[in-house]
């Protein structure tokens, strides 16, 4: 029945109708995951039996009419967010048989509103990484064209959304790591504002960046599960007592006098089609309403430094309870790139050095979110491409120092100020690659960066690009 | 700049193999990438080190459940009597 290629707003008013059932949709999803899976590797975990006895359990919940947010709907989970009594591995062999006693909050969130748990997805190992390929266990495939990579660190979730694996799939973000491989796979990926979502449970790279947030077909399914995620945690003192916002009913006003900014520096070293092709998505804003208007933002070369030193320096730390005496194995086998990146990190923060580095990173950091402060109050949202580069082929990581802090550039500066961003799909390139574009808003817009991004996604609904599958 | 590798993989400790001392060298590429940090003025700027502004986040002093004992246990390759079991560090 391809069930799997629904999204969840299809998947539910479908459940509603009883056209067809959860366990329809779940064993269509396994069968796209199992046909799949030495061609794509989204998957670390597949929960085939749990997932069908859970699929059979929200059946009978809505024959009962029950109605929870995402009851009997399939969702990819990125192996960083702990599940409890399924194996969570971060794609490390540190972690390759640990099996946490408990659930991230963003999971618990996920199963209260009726989610079914398909699968836990391939990463970078630590997140460390924006290509998948650094994963312990294999790199993730391109759905788009296997030879390439899916982006990362989030690579398996994009990878399973854009191969209709699931339904629907949770990421997590410290700089890219969600917005990235949405663009390289051709999908929604929100990067809520830091502390929108609780970090309880996941397991931490860069403590003062990291943003769990939703991957999805469609932007009105991704503001359906920001709603689920969102709110204060108790158990992340980092999280906000904000009220979270109604998403899905802001997102169909329109986009009249909004105003578009756009910096130079976010297209310097872009590849011509990307820079191209979202200028024309930019057009046809500016048709809908929008003010367009030239902002200088400072330039995200720096960020690049920023984001190294302090997101290396917090990794160090956080990657320093892994003692293989209380959970995993022992430190020898950590990967290259996280022993690269605990290095860096512990080098940065000692004796010495300390101010040279970190405390200089802290302060362009503040210098960086001043100017994103100055820039908002000229216009709404800022708007530029995701990527400066299209998927990169397979083997493209291999003995780079740093490939994933320089391919980050132009979404780190936002992750760096705490800001949110969406990434969503503008076209493709004549290479047959997914392009996309990145909508930044202030903290806790969502709601604002959601309605822009839905716009144009219902204003380009029927163009042909849209009617593109990946060939598997 | 000369990094001492071993120096840095003993604070972190991070066992490292012959082949990976050439570790070193990618650190001091990433380091000399980063050298342009230098050229942003930040004299008088306040270092920020979380973005949310929230301070002092306290939960009022109540007990609430947590894992059991056999569950904060149950990952560990070594355990004794219900103890993580360590290596000494302490001679007789």
């Amino acid at each position: 029945m391809n069930l799997n290629k629904l999204s969840v707003g299809k998947a539910k008013e479908g459940l509603k109708k009883r056209a067809f059932s959860s366990l329809d949709i779940t064993k269509d999803c396994i069968e796209q995951i199992e046909k799949n899976k030495d061609k794509i590797n989204s998957f670390v975990t597949i929960c085939e039996n749990q997932a069908l006895e859970d699929a059979k359990k929200a059946d009978r919940l809505i024959s009962n009419d029950q109605d929870l947010p995402l009851l009997g709907i399939p969702i990819a989970i990125k192996d960083n967010f702990s599940t409890l009594e399924i194996k969570t591995t971060a794609s490390s062999k540190i972690l390759e048989n640990y099996i946490p006693p408990f659930d991230s909050t963003v999971v618990r969130k996920l199963k209260d509103a009726g989610a079914i748990i398909i699968g836990k997805t391939n990463m970078d190992a630590w997140a460390h990484g924006s290509s998948t390929e650094t994963s312990d266990f294999g790199p993730t495939r391109n759905p788009w064209n296997t030879n390439y990579l899916p982006g990362g660190s989030s690579g398996g979730s994009a990878a399973a959304v854009a191969a209709n694996e699931a339904i629907a799939a949770i990421g997590s973000e410290t700089a890219g790591s969600i917005r990235q491989p949405a663009s390289w796979c051709g999908v929604v990926g929100l990067k809520p504002t830091y502390g929108r979502v609780s970090r309880y449970g996941v397991i931490a790279m860069a403590s003062s960046l990291d943003s769990p947030g939703p991957i999805t077909k469609t932007v009105e399914d991704s503001a359906l599960i920001l709603k689920v995620l969102a709110g204060k945690d108790e158990m992340d003192a980092t999280s906000s007592p904000l009220p979270v916002g109604e998403y899905s009913k802001g997102i169909n006003t329109d986009i009249k006098n909004l105003r578009i900014g756009i910096s130079d520096s976010y297209f310097n070293g872009v590849e011509p089609e990307i820079a191209e092709i979202v200028k024309k998505a930019i057009k046809k804003l500016e048709k809908l309403g929008a003010k367009i208007e030239d902002i200088k933002l400072f330039d995200p070369k720096y960020a690049i430094d920023v984001y190294t030193i302090i997101q290396r320096s917090e990794v160090s730390s956080n990657l320093a309870r892994y003692d293989g005496i209380r959970f995993g194995n022992e430190r020898n086998l950590f990967g290259q790139e996280a022993k690269r990146r605990i290095m860096l990190g512990t080098y940065a923060l000692s004796s010495g050095y300390y101010d040279q580095y970190y405390n200089k990173a802290q302060k362009v950091r503040t210098v960086i979110i001043e100017d994103f402060k100055k820039a908002f109050e000229s216009v709404d949202v800022i708007i530029g491409p995701t990527s400066p580069t299209l998927a990169l082929p397979i083997g493209s990581t291999k003995n780079k120092s740093m490939f994933g802090e320089i391919a980050d550039m132009l979404v780190e500066p936002s992750s760096i100020a705490g800001l949110c961003g969406i990434n969503i799909p503008v076209g493709f390139s004549k290479s047959d690659l997914p392009i996309g574009m990145q909508i930044i808003g202030p903290q806790f817009a969502e709601e604002l960066v959601l309605r822009v991004a839905h716009t144009f996604e219902q204003e380009t609904i029927n163009e042909n690009w849209r009617k593109k599958e990946p060939r598997l | 700049m000369k990094i001492d590798v071993f120096k840095v993989a003993k604070l972190a400790n991070i066992p490292l193999t012959k082949e990976e001392t050439n570790l070193g060298k990618q650190l001091e590429e990433t380091l000399s990438y980063i050298e342009n940090l230098g050229e942003v003025k930040t004299e008088n700027v306040e270092p920020t080190s979380q973005v949310t502004g929230l301070e002092n986040v306290v939960r009022e002093d109540k007990p609430t459940p947590s894992l059991s004992q056999k569950e904060a246990l149950q990952n560990s390759r070594s355990t004794i009597n219900g103890f993580f079991k360590v290596d000494a560090i302490l001679e007789q």
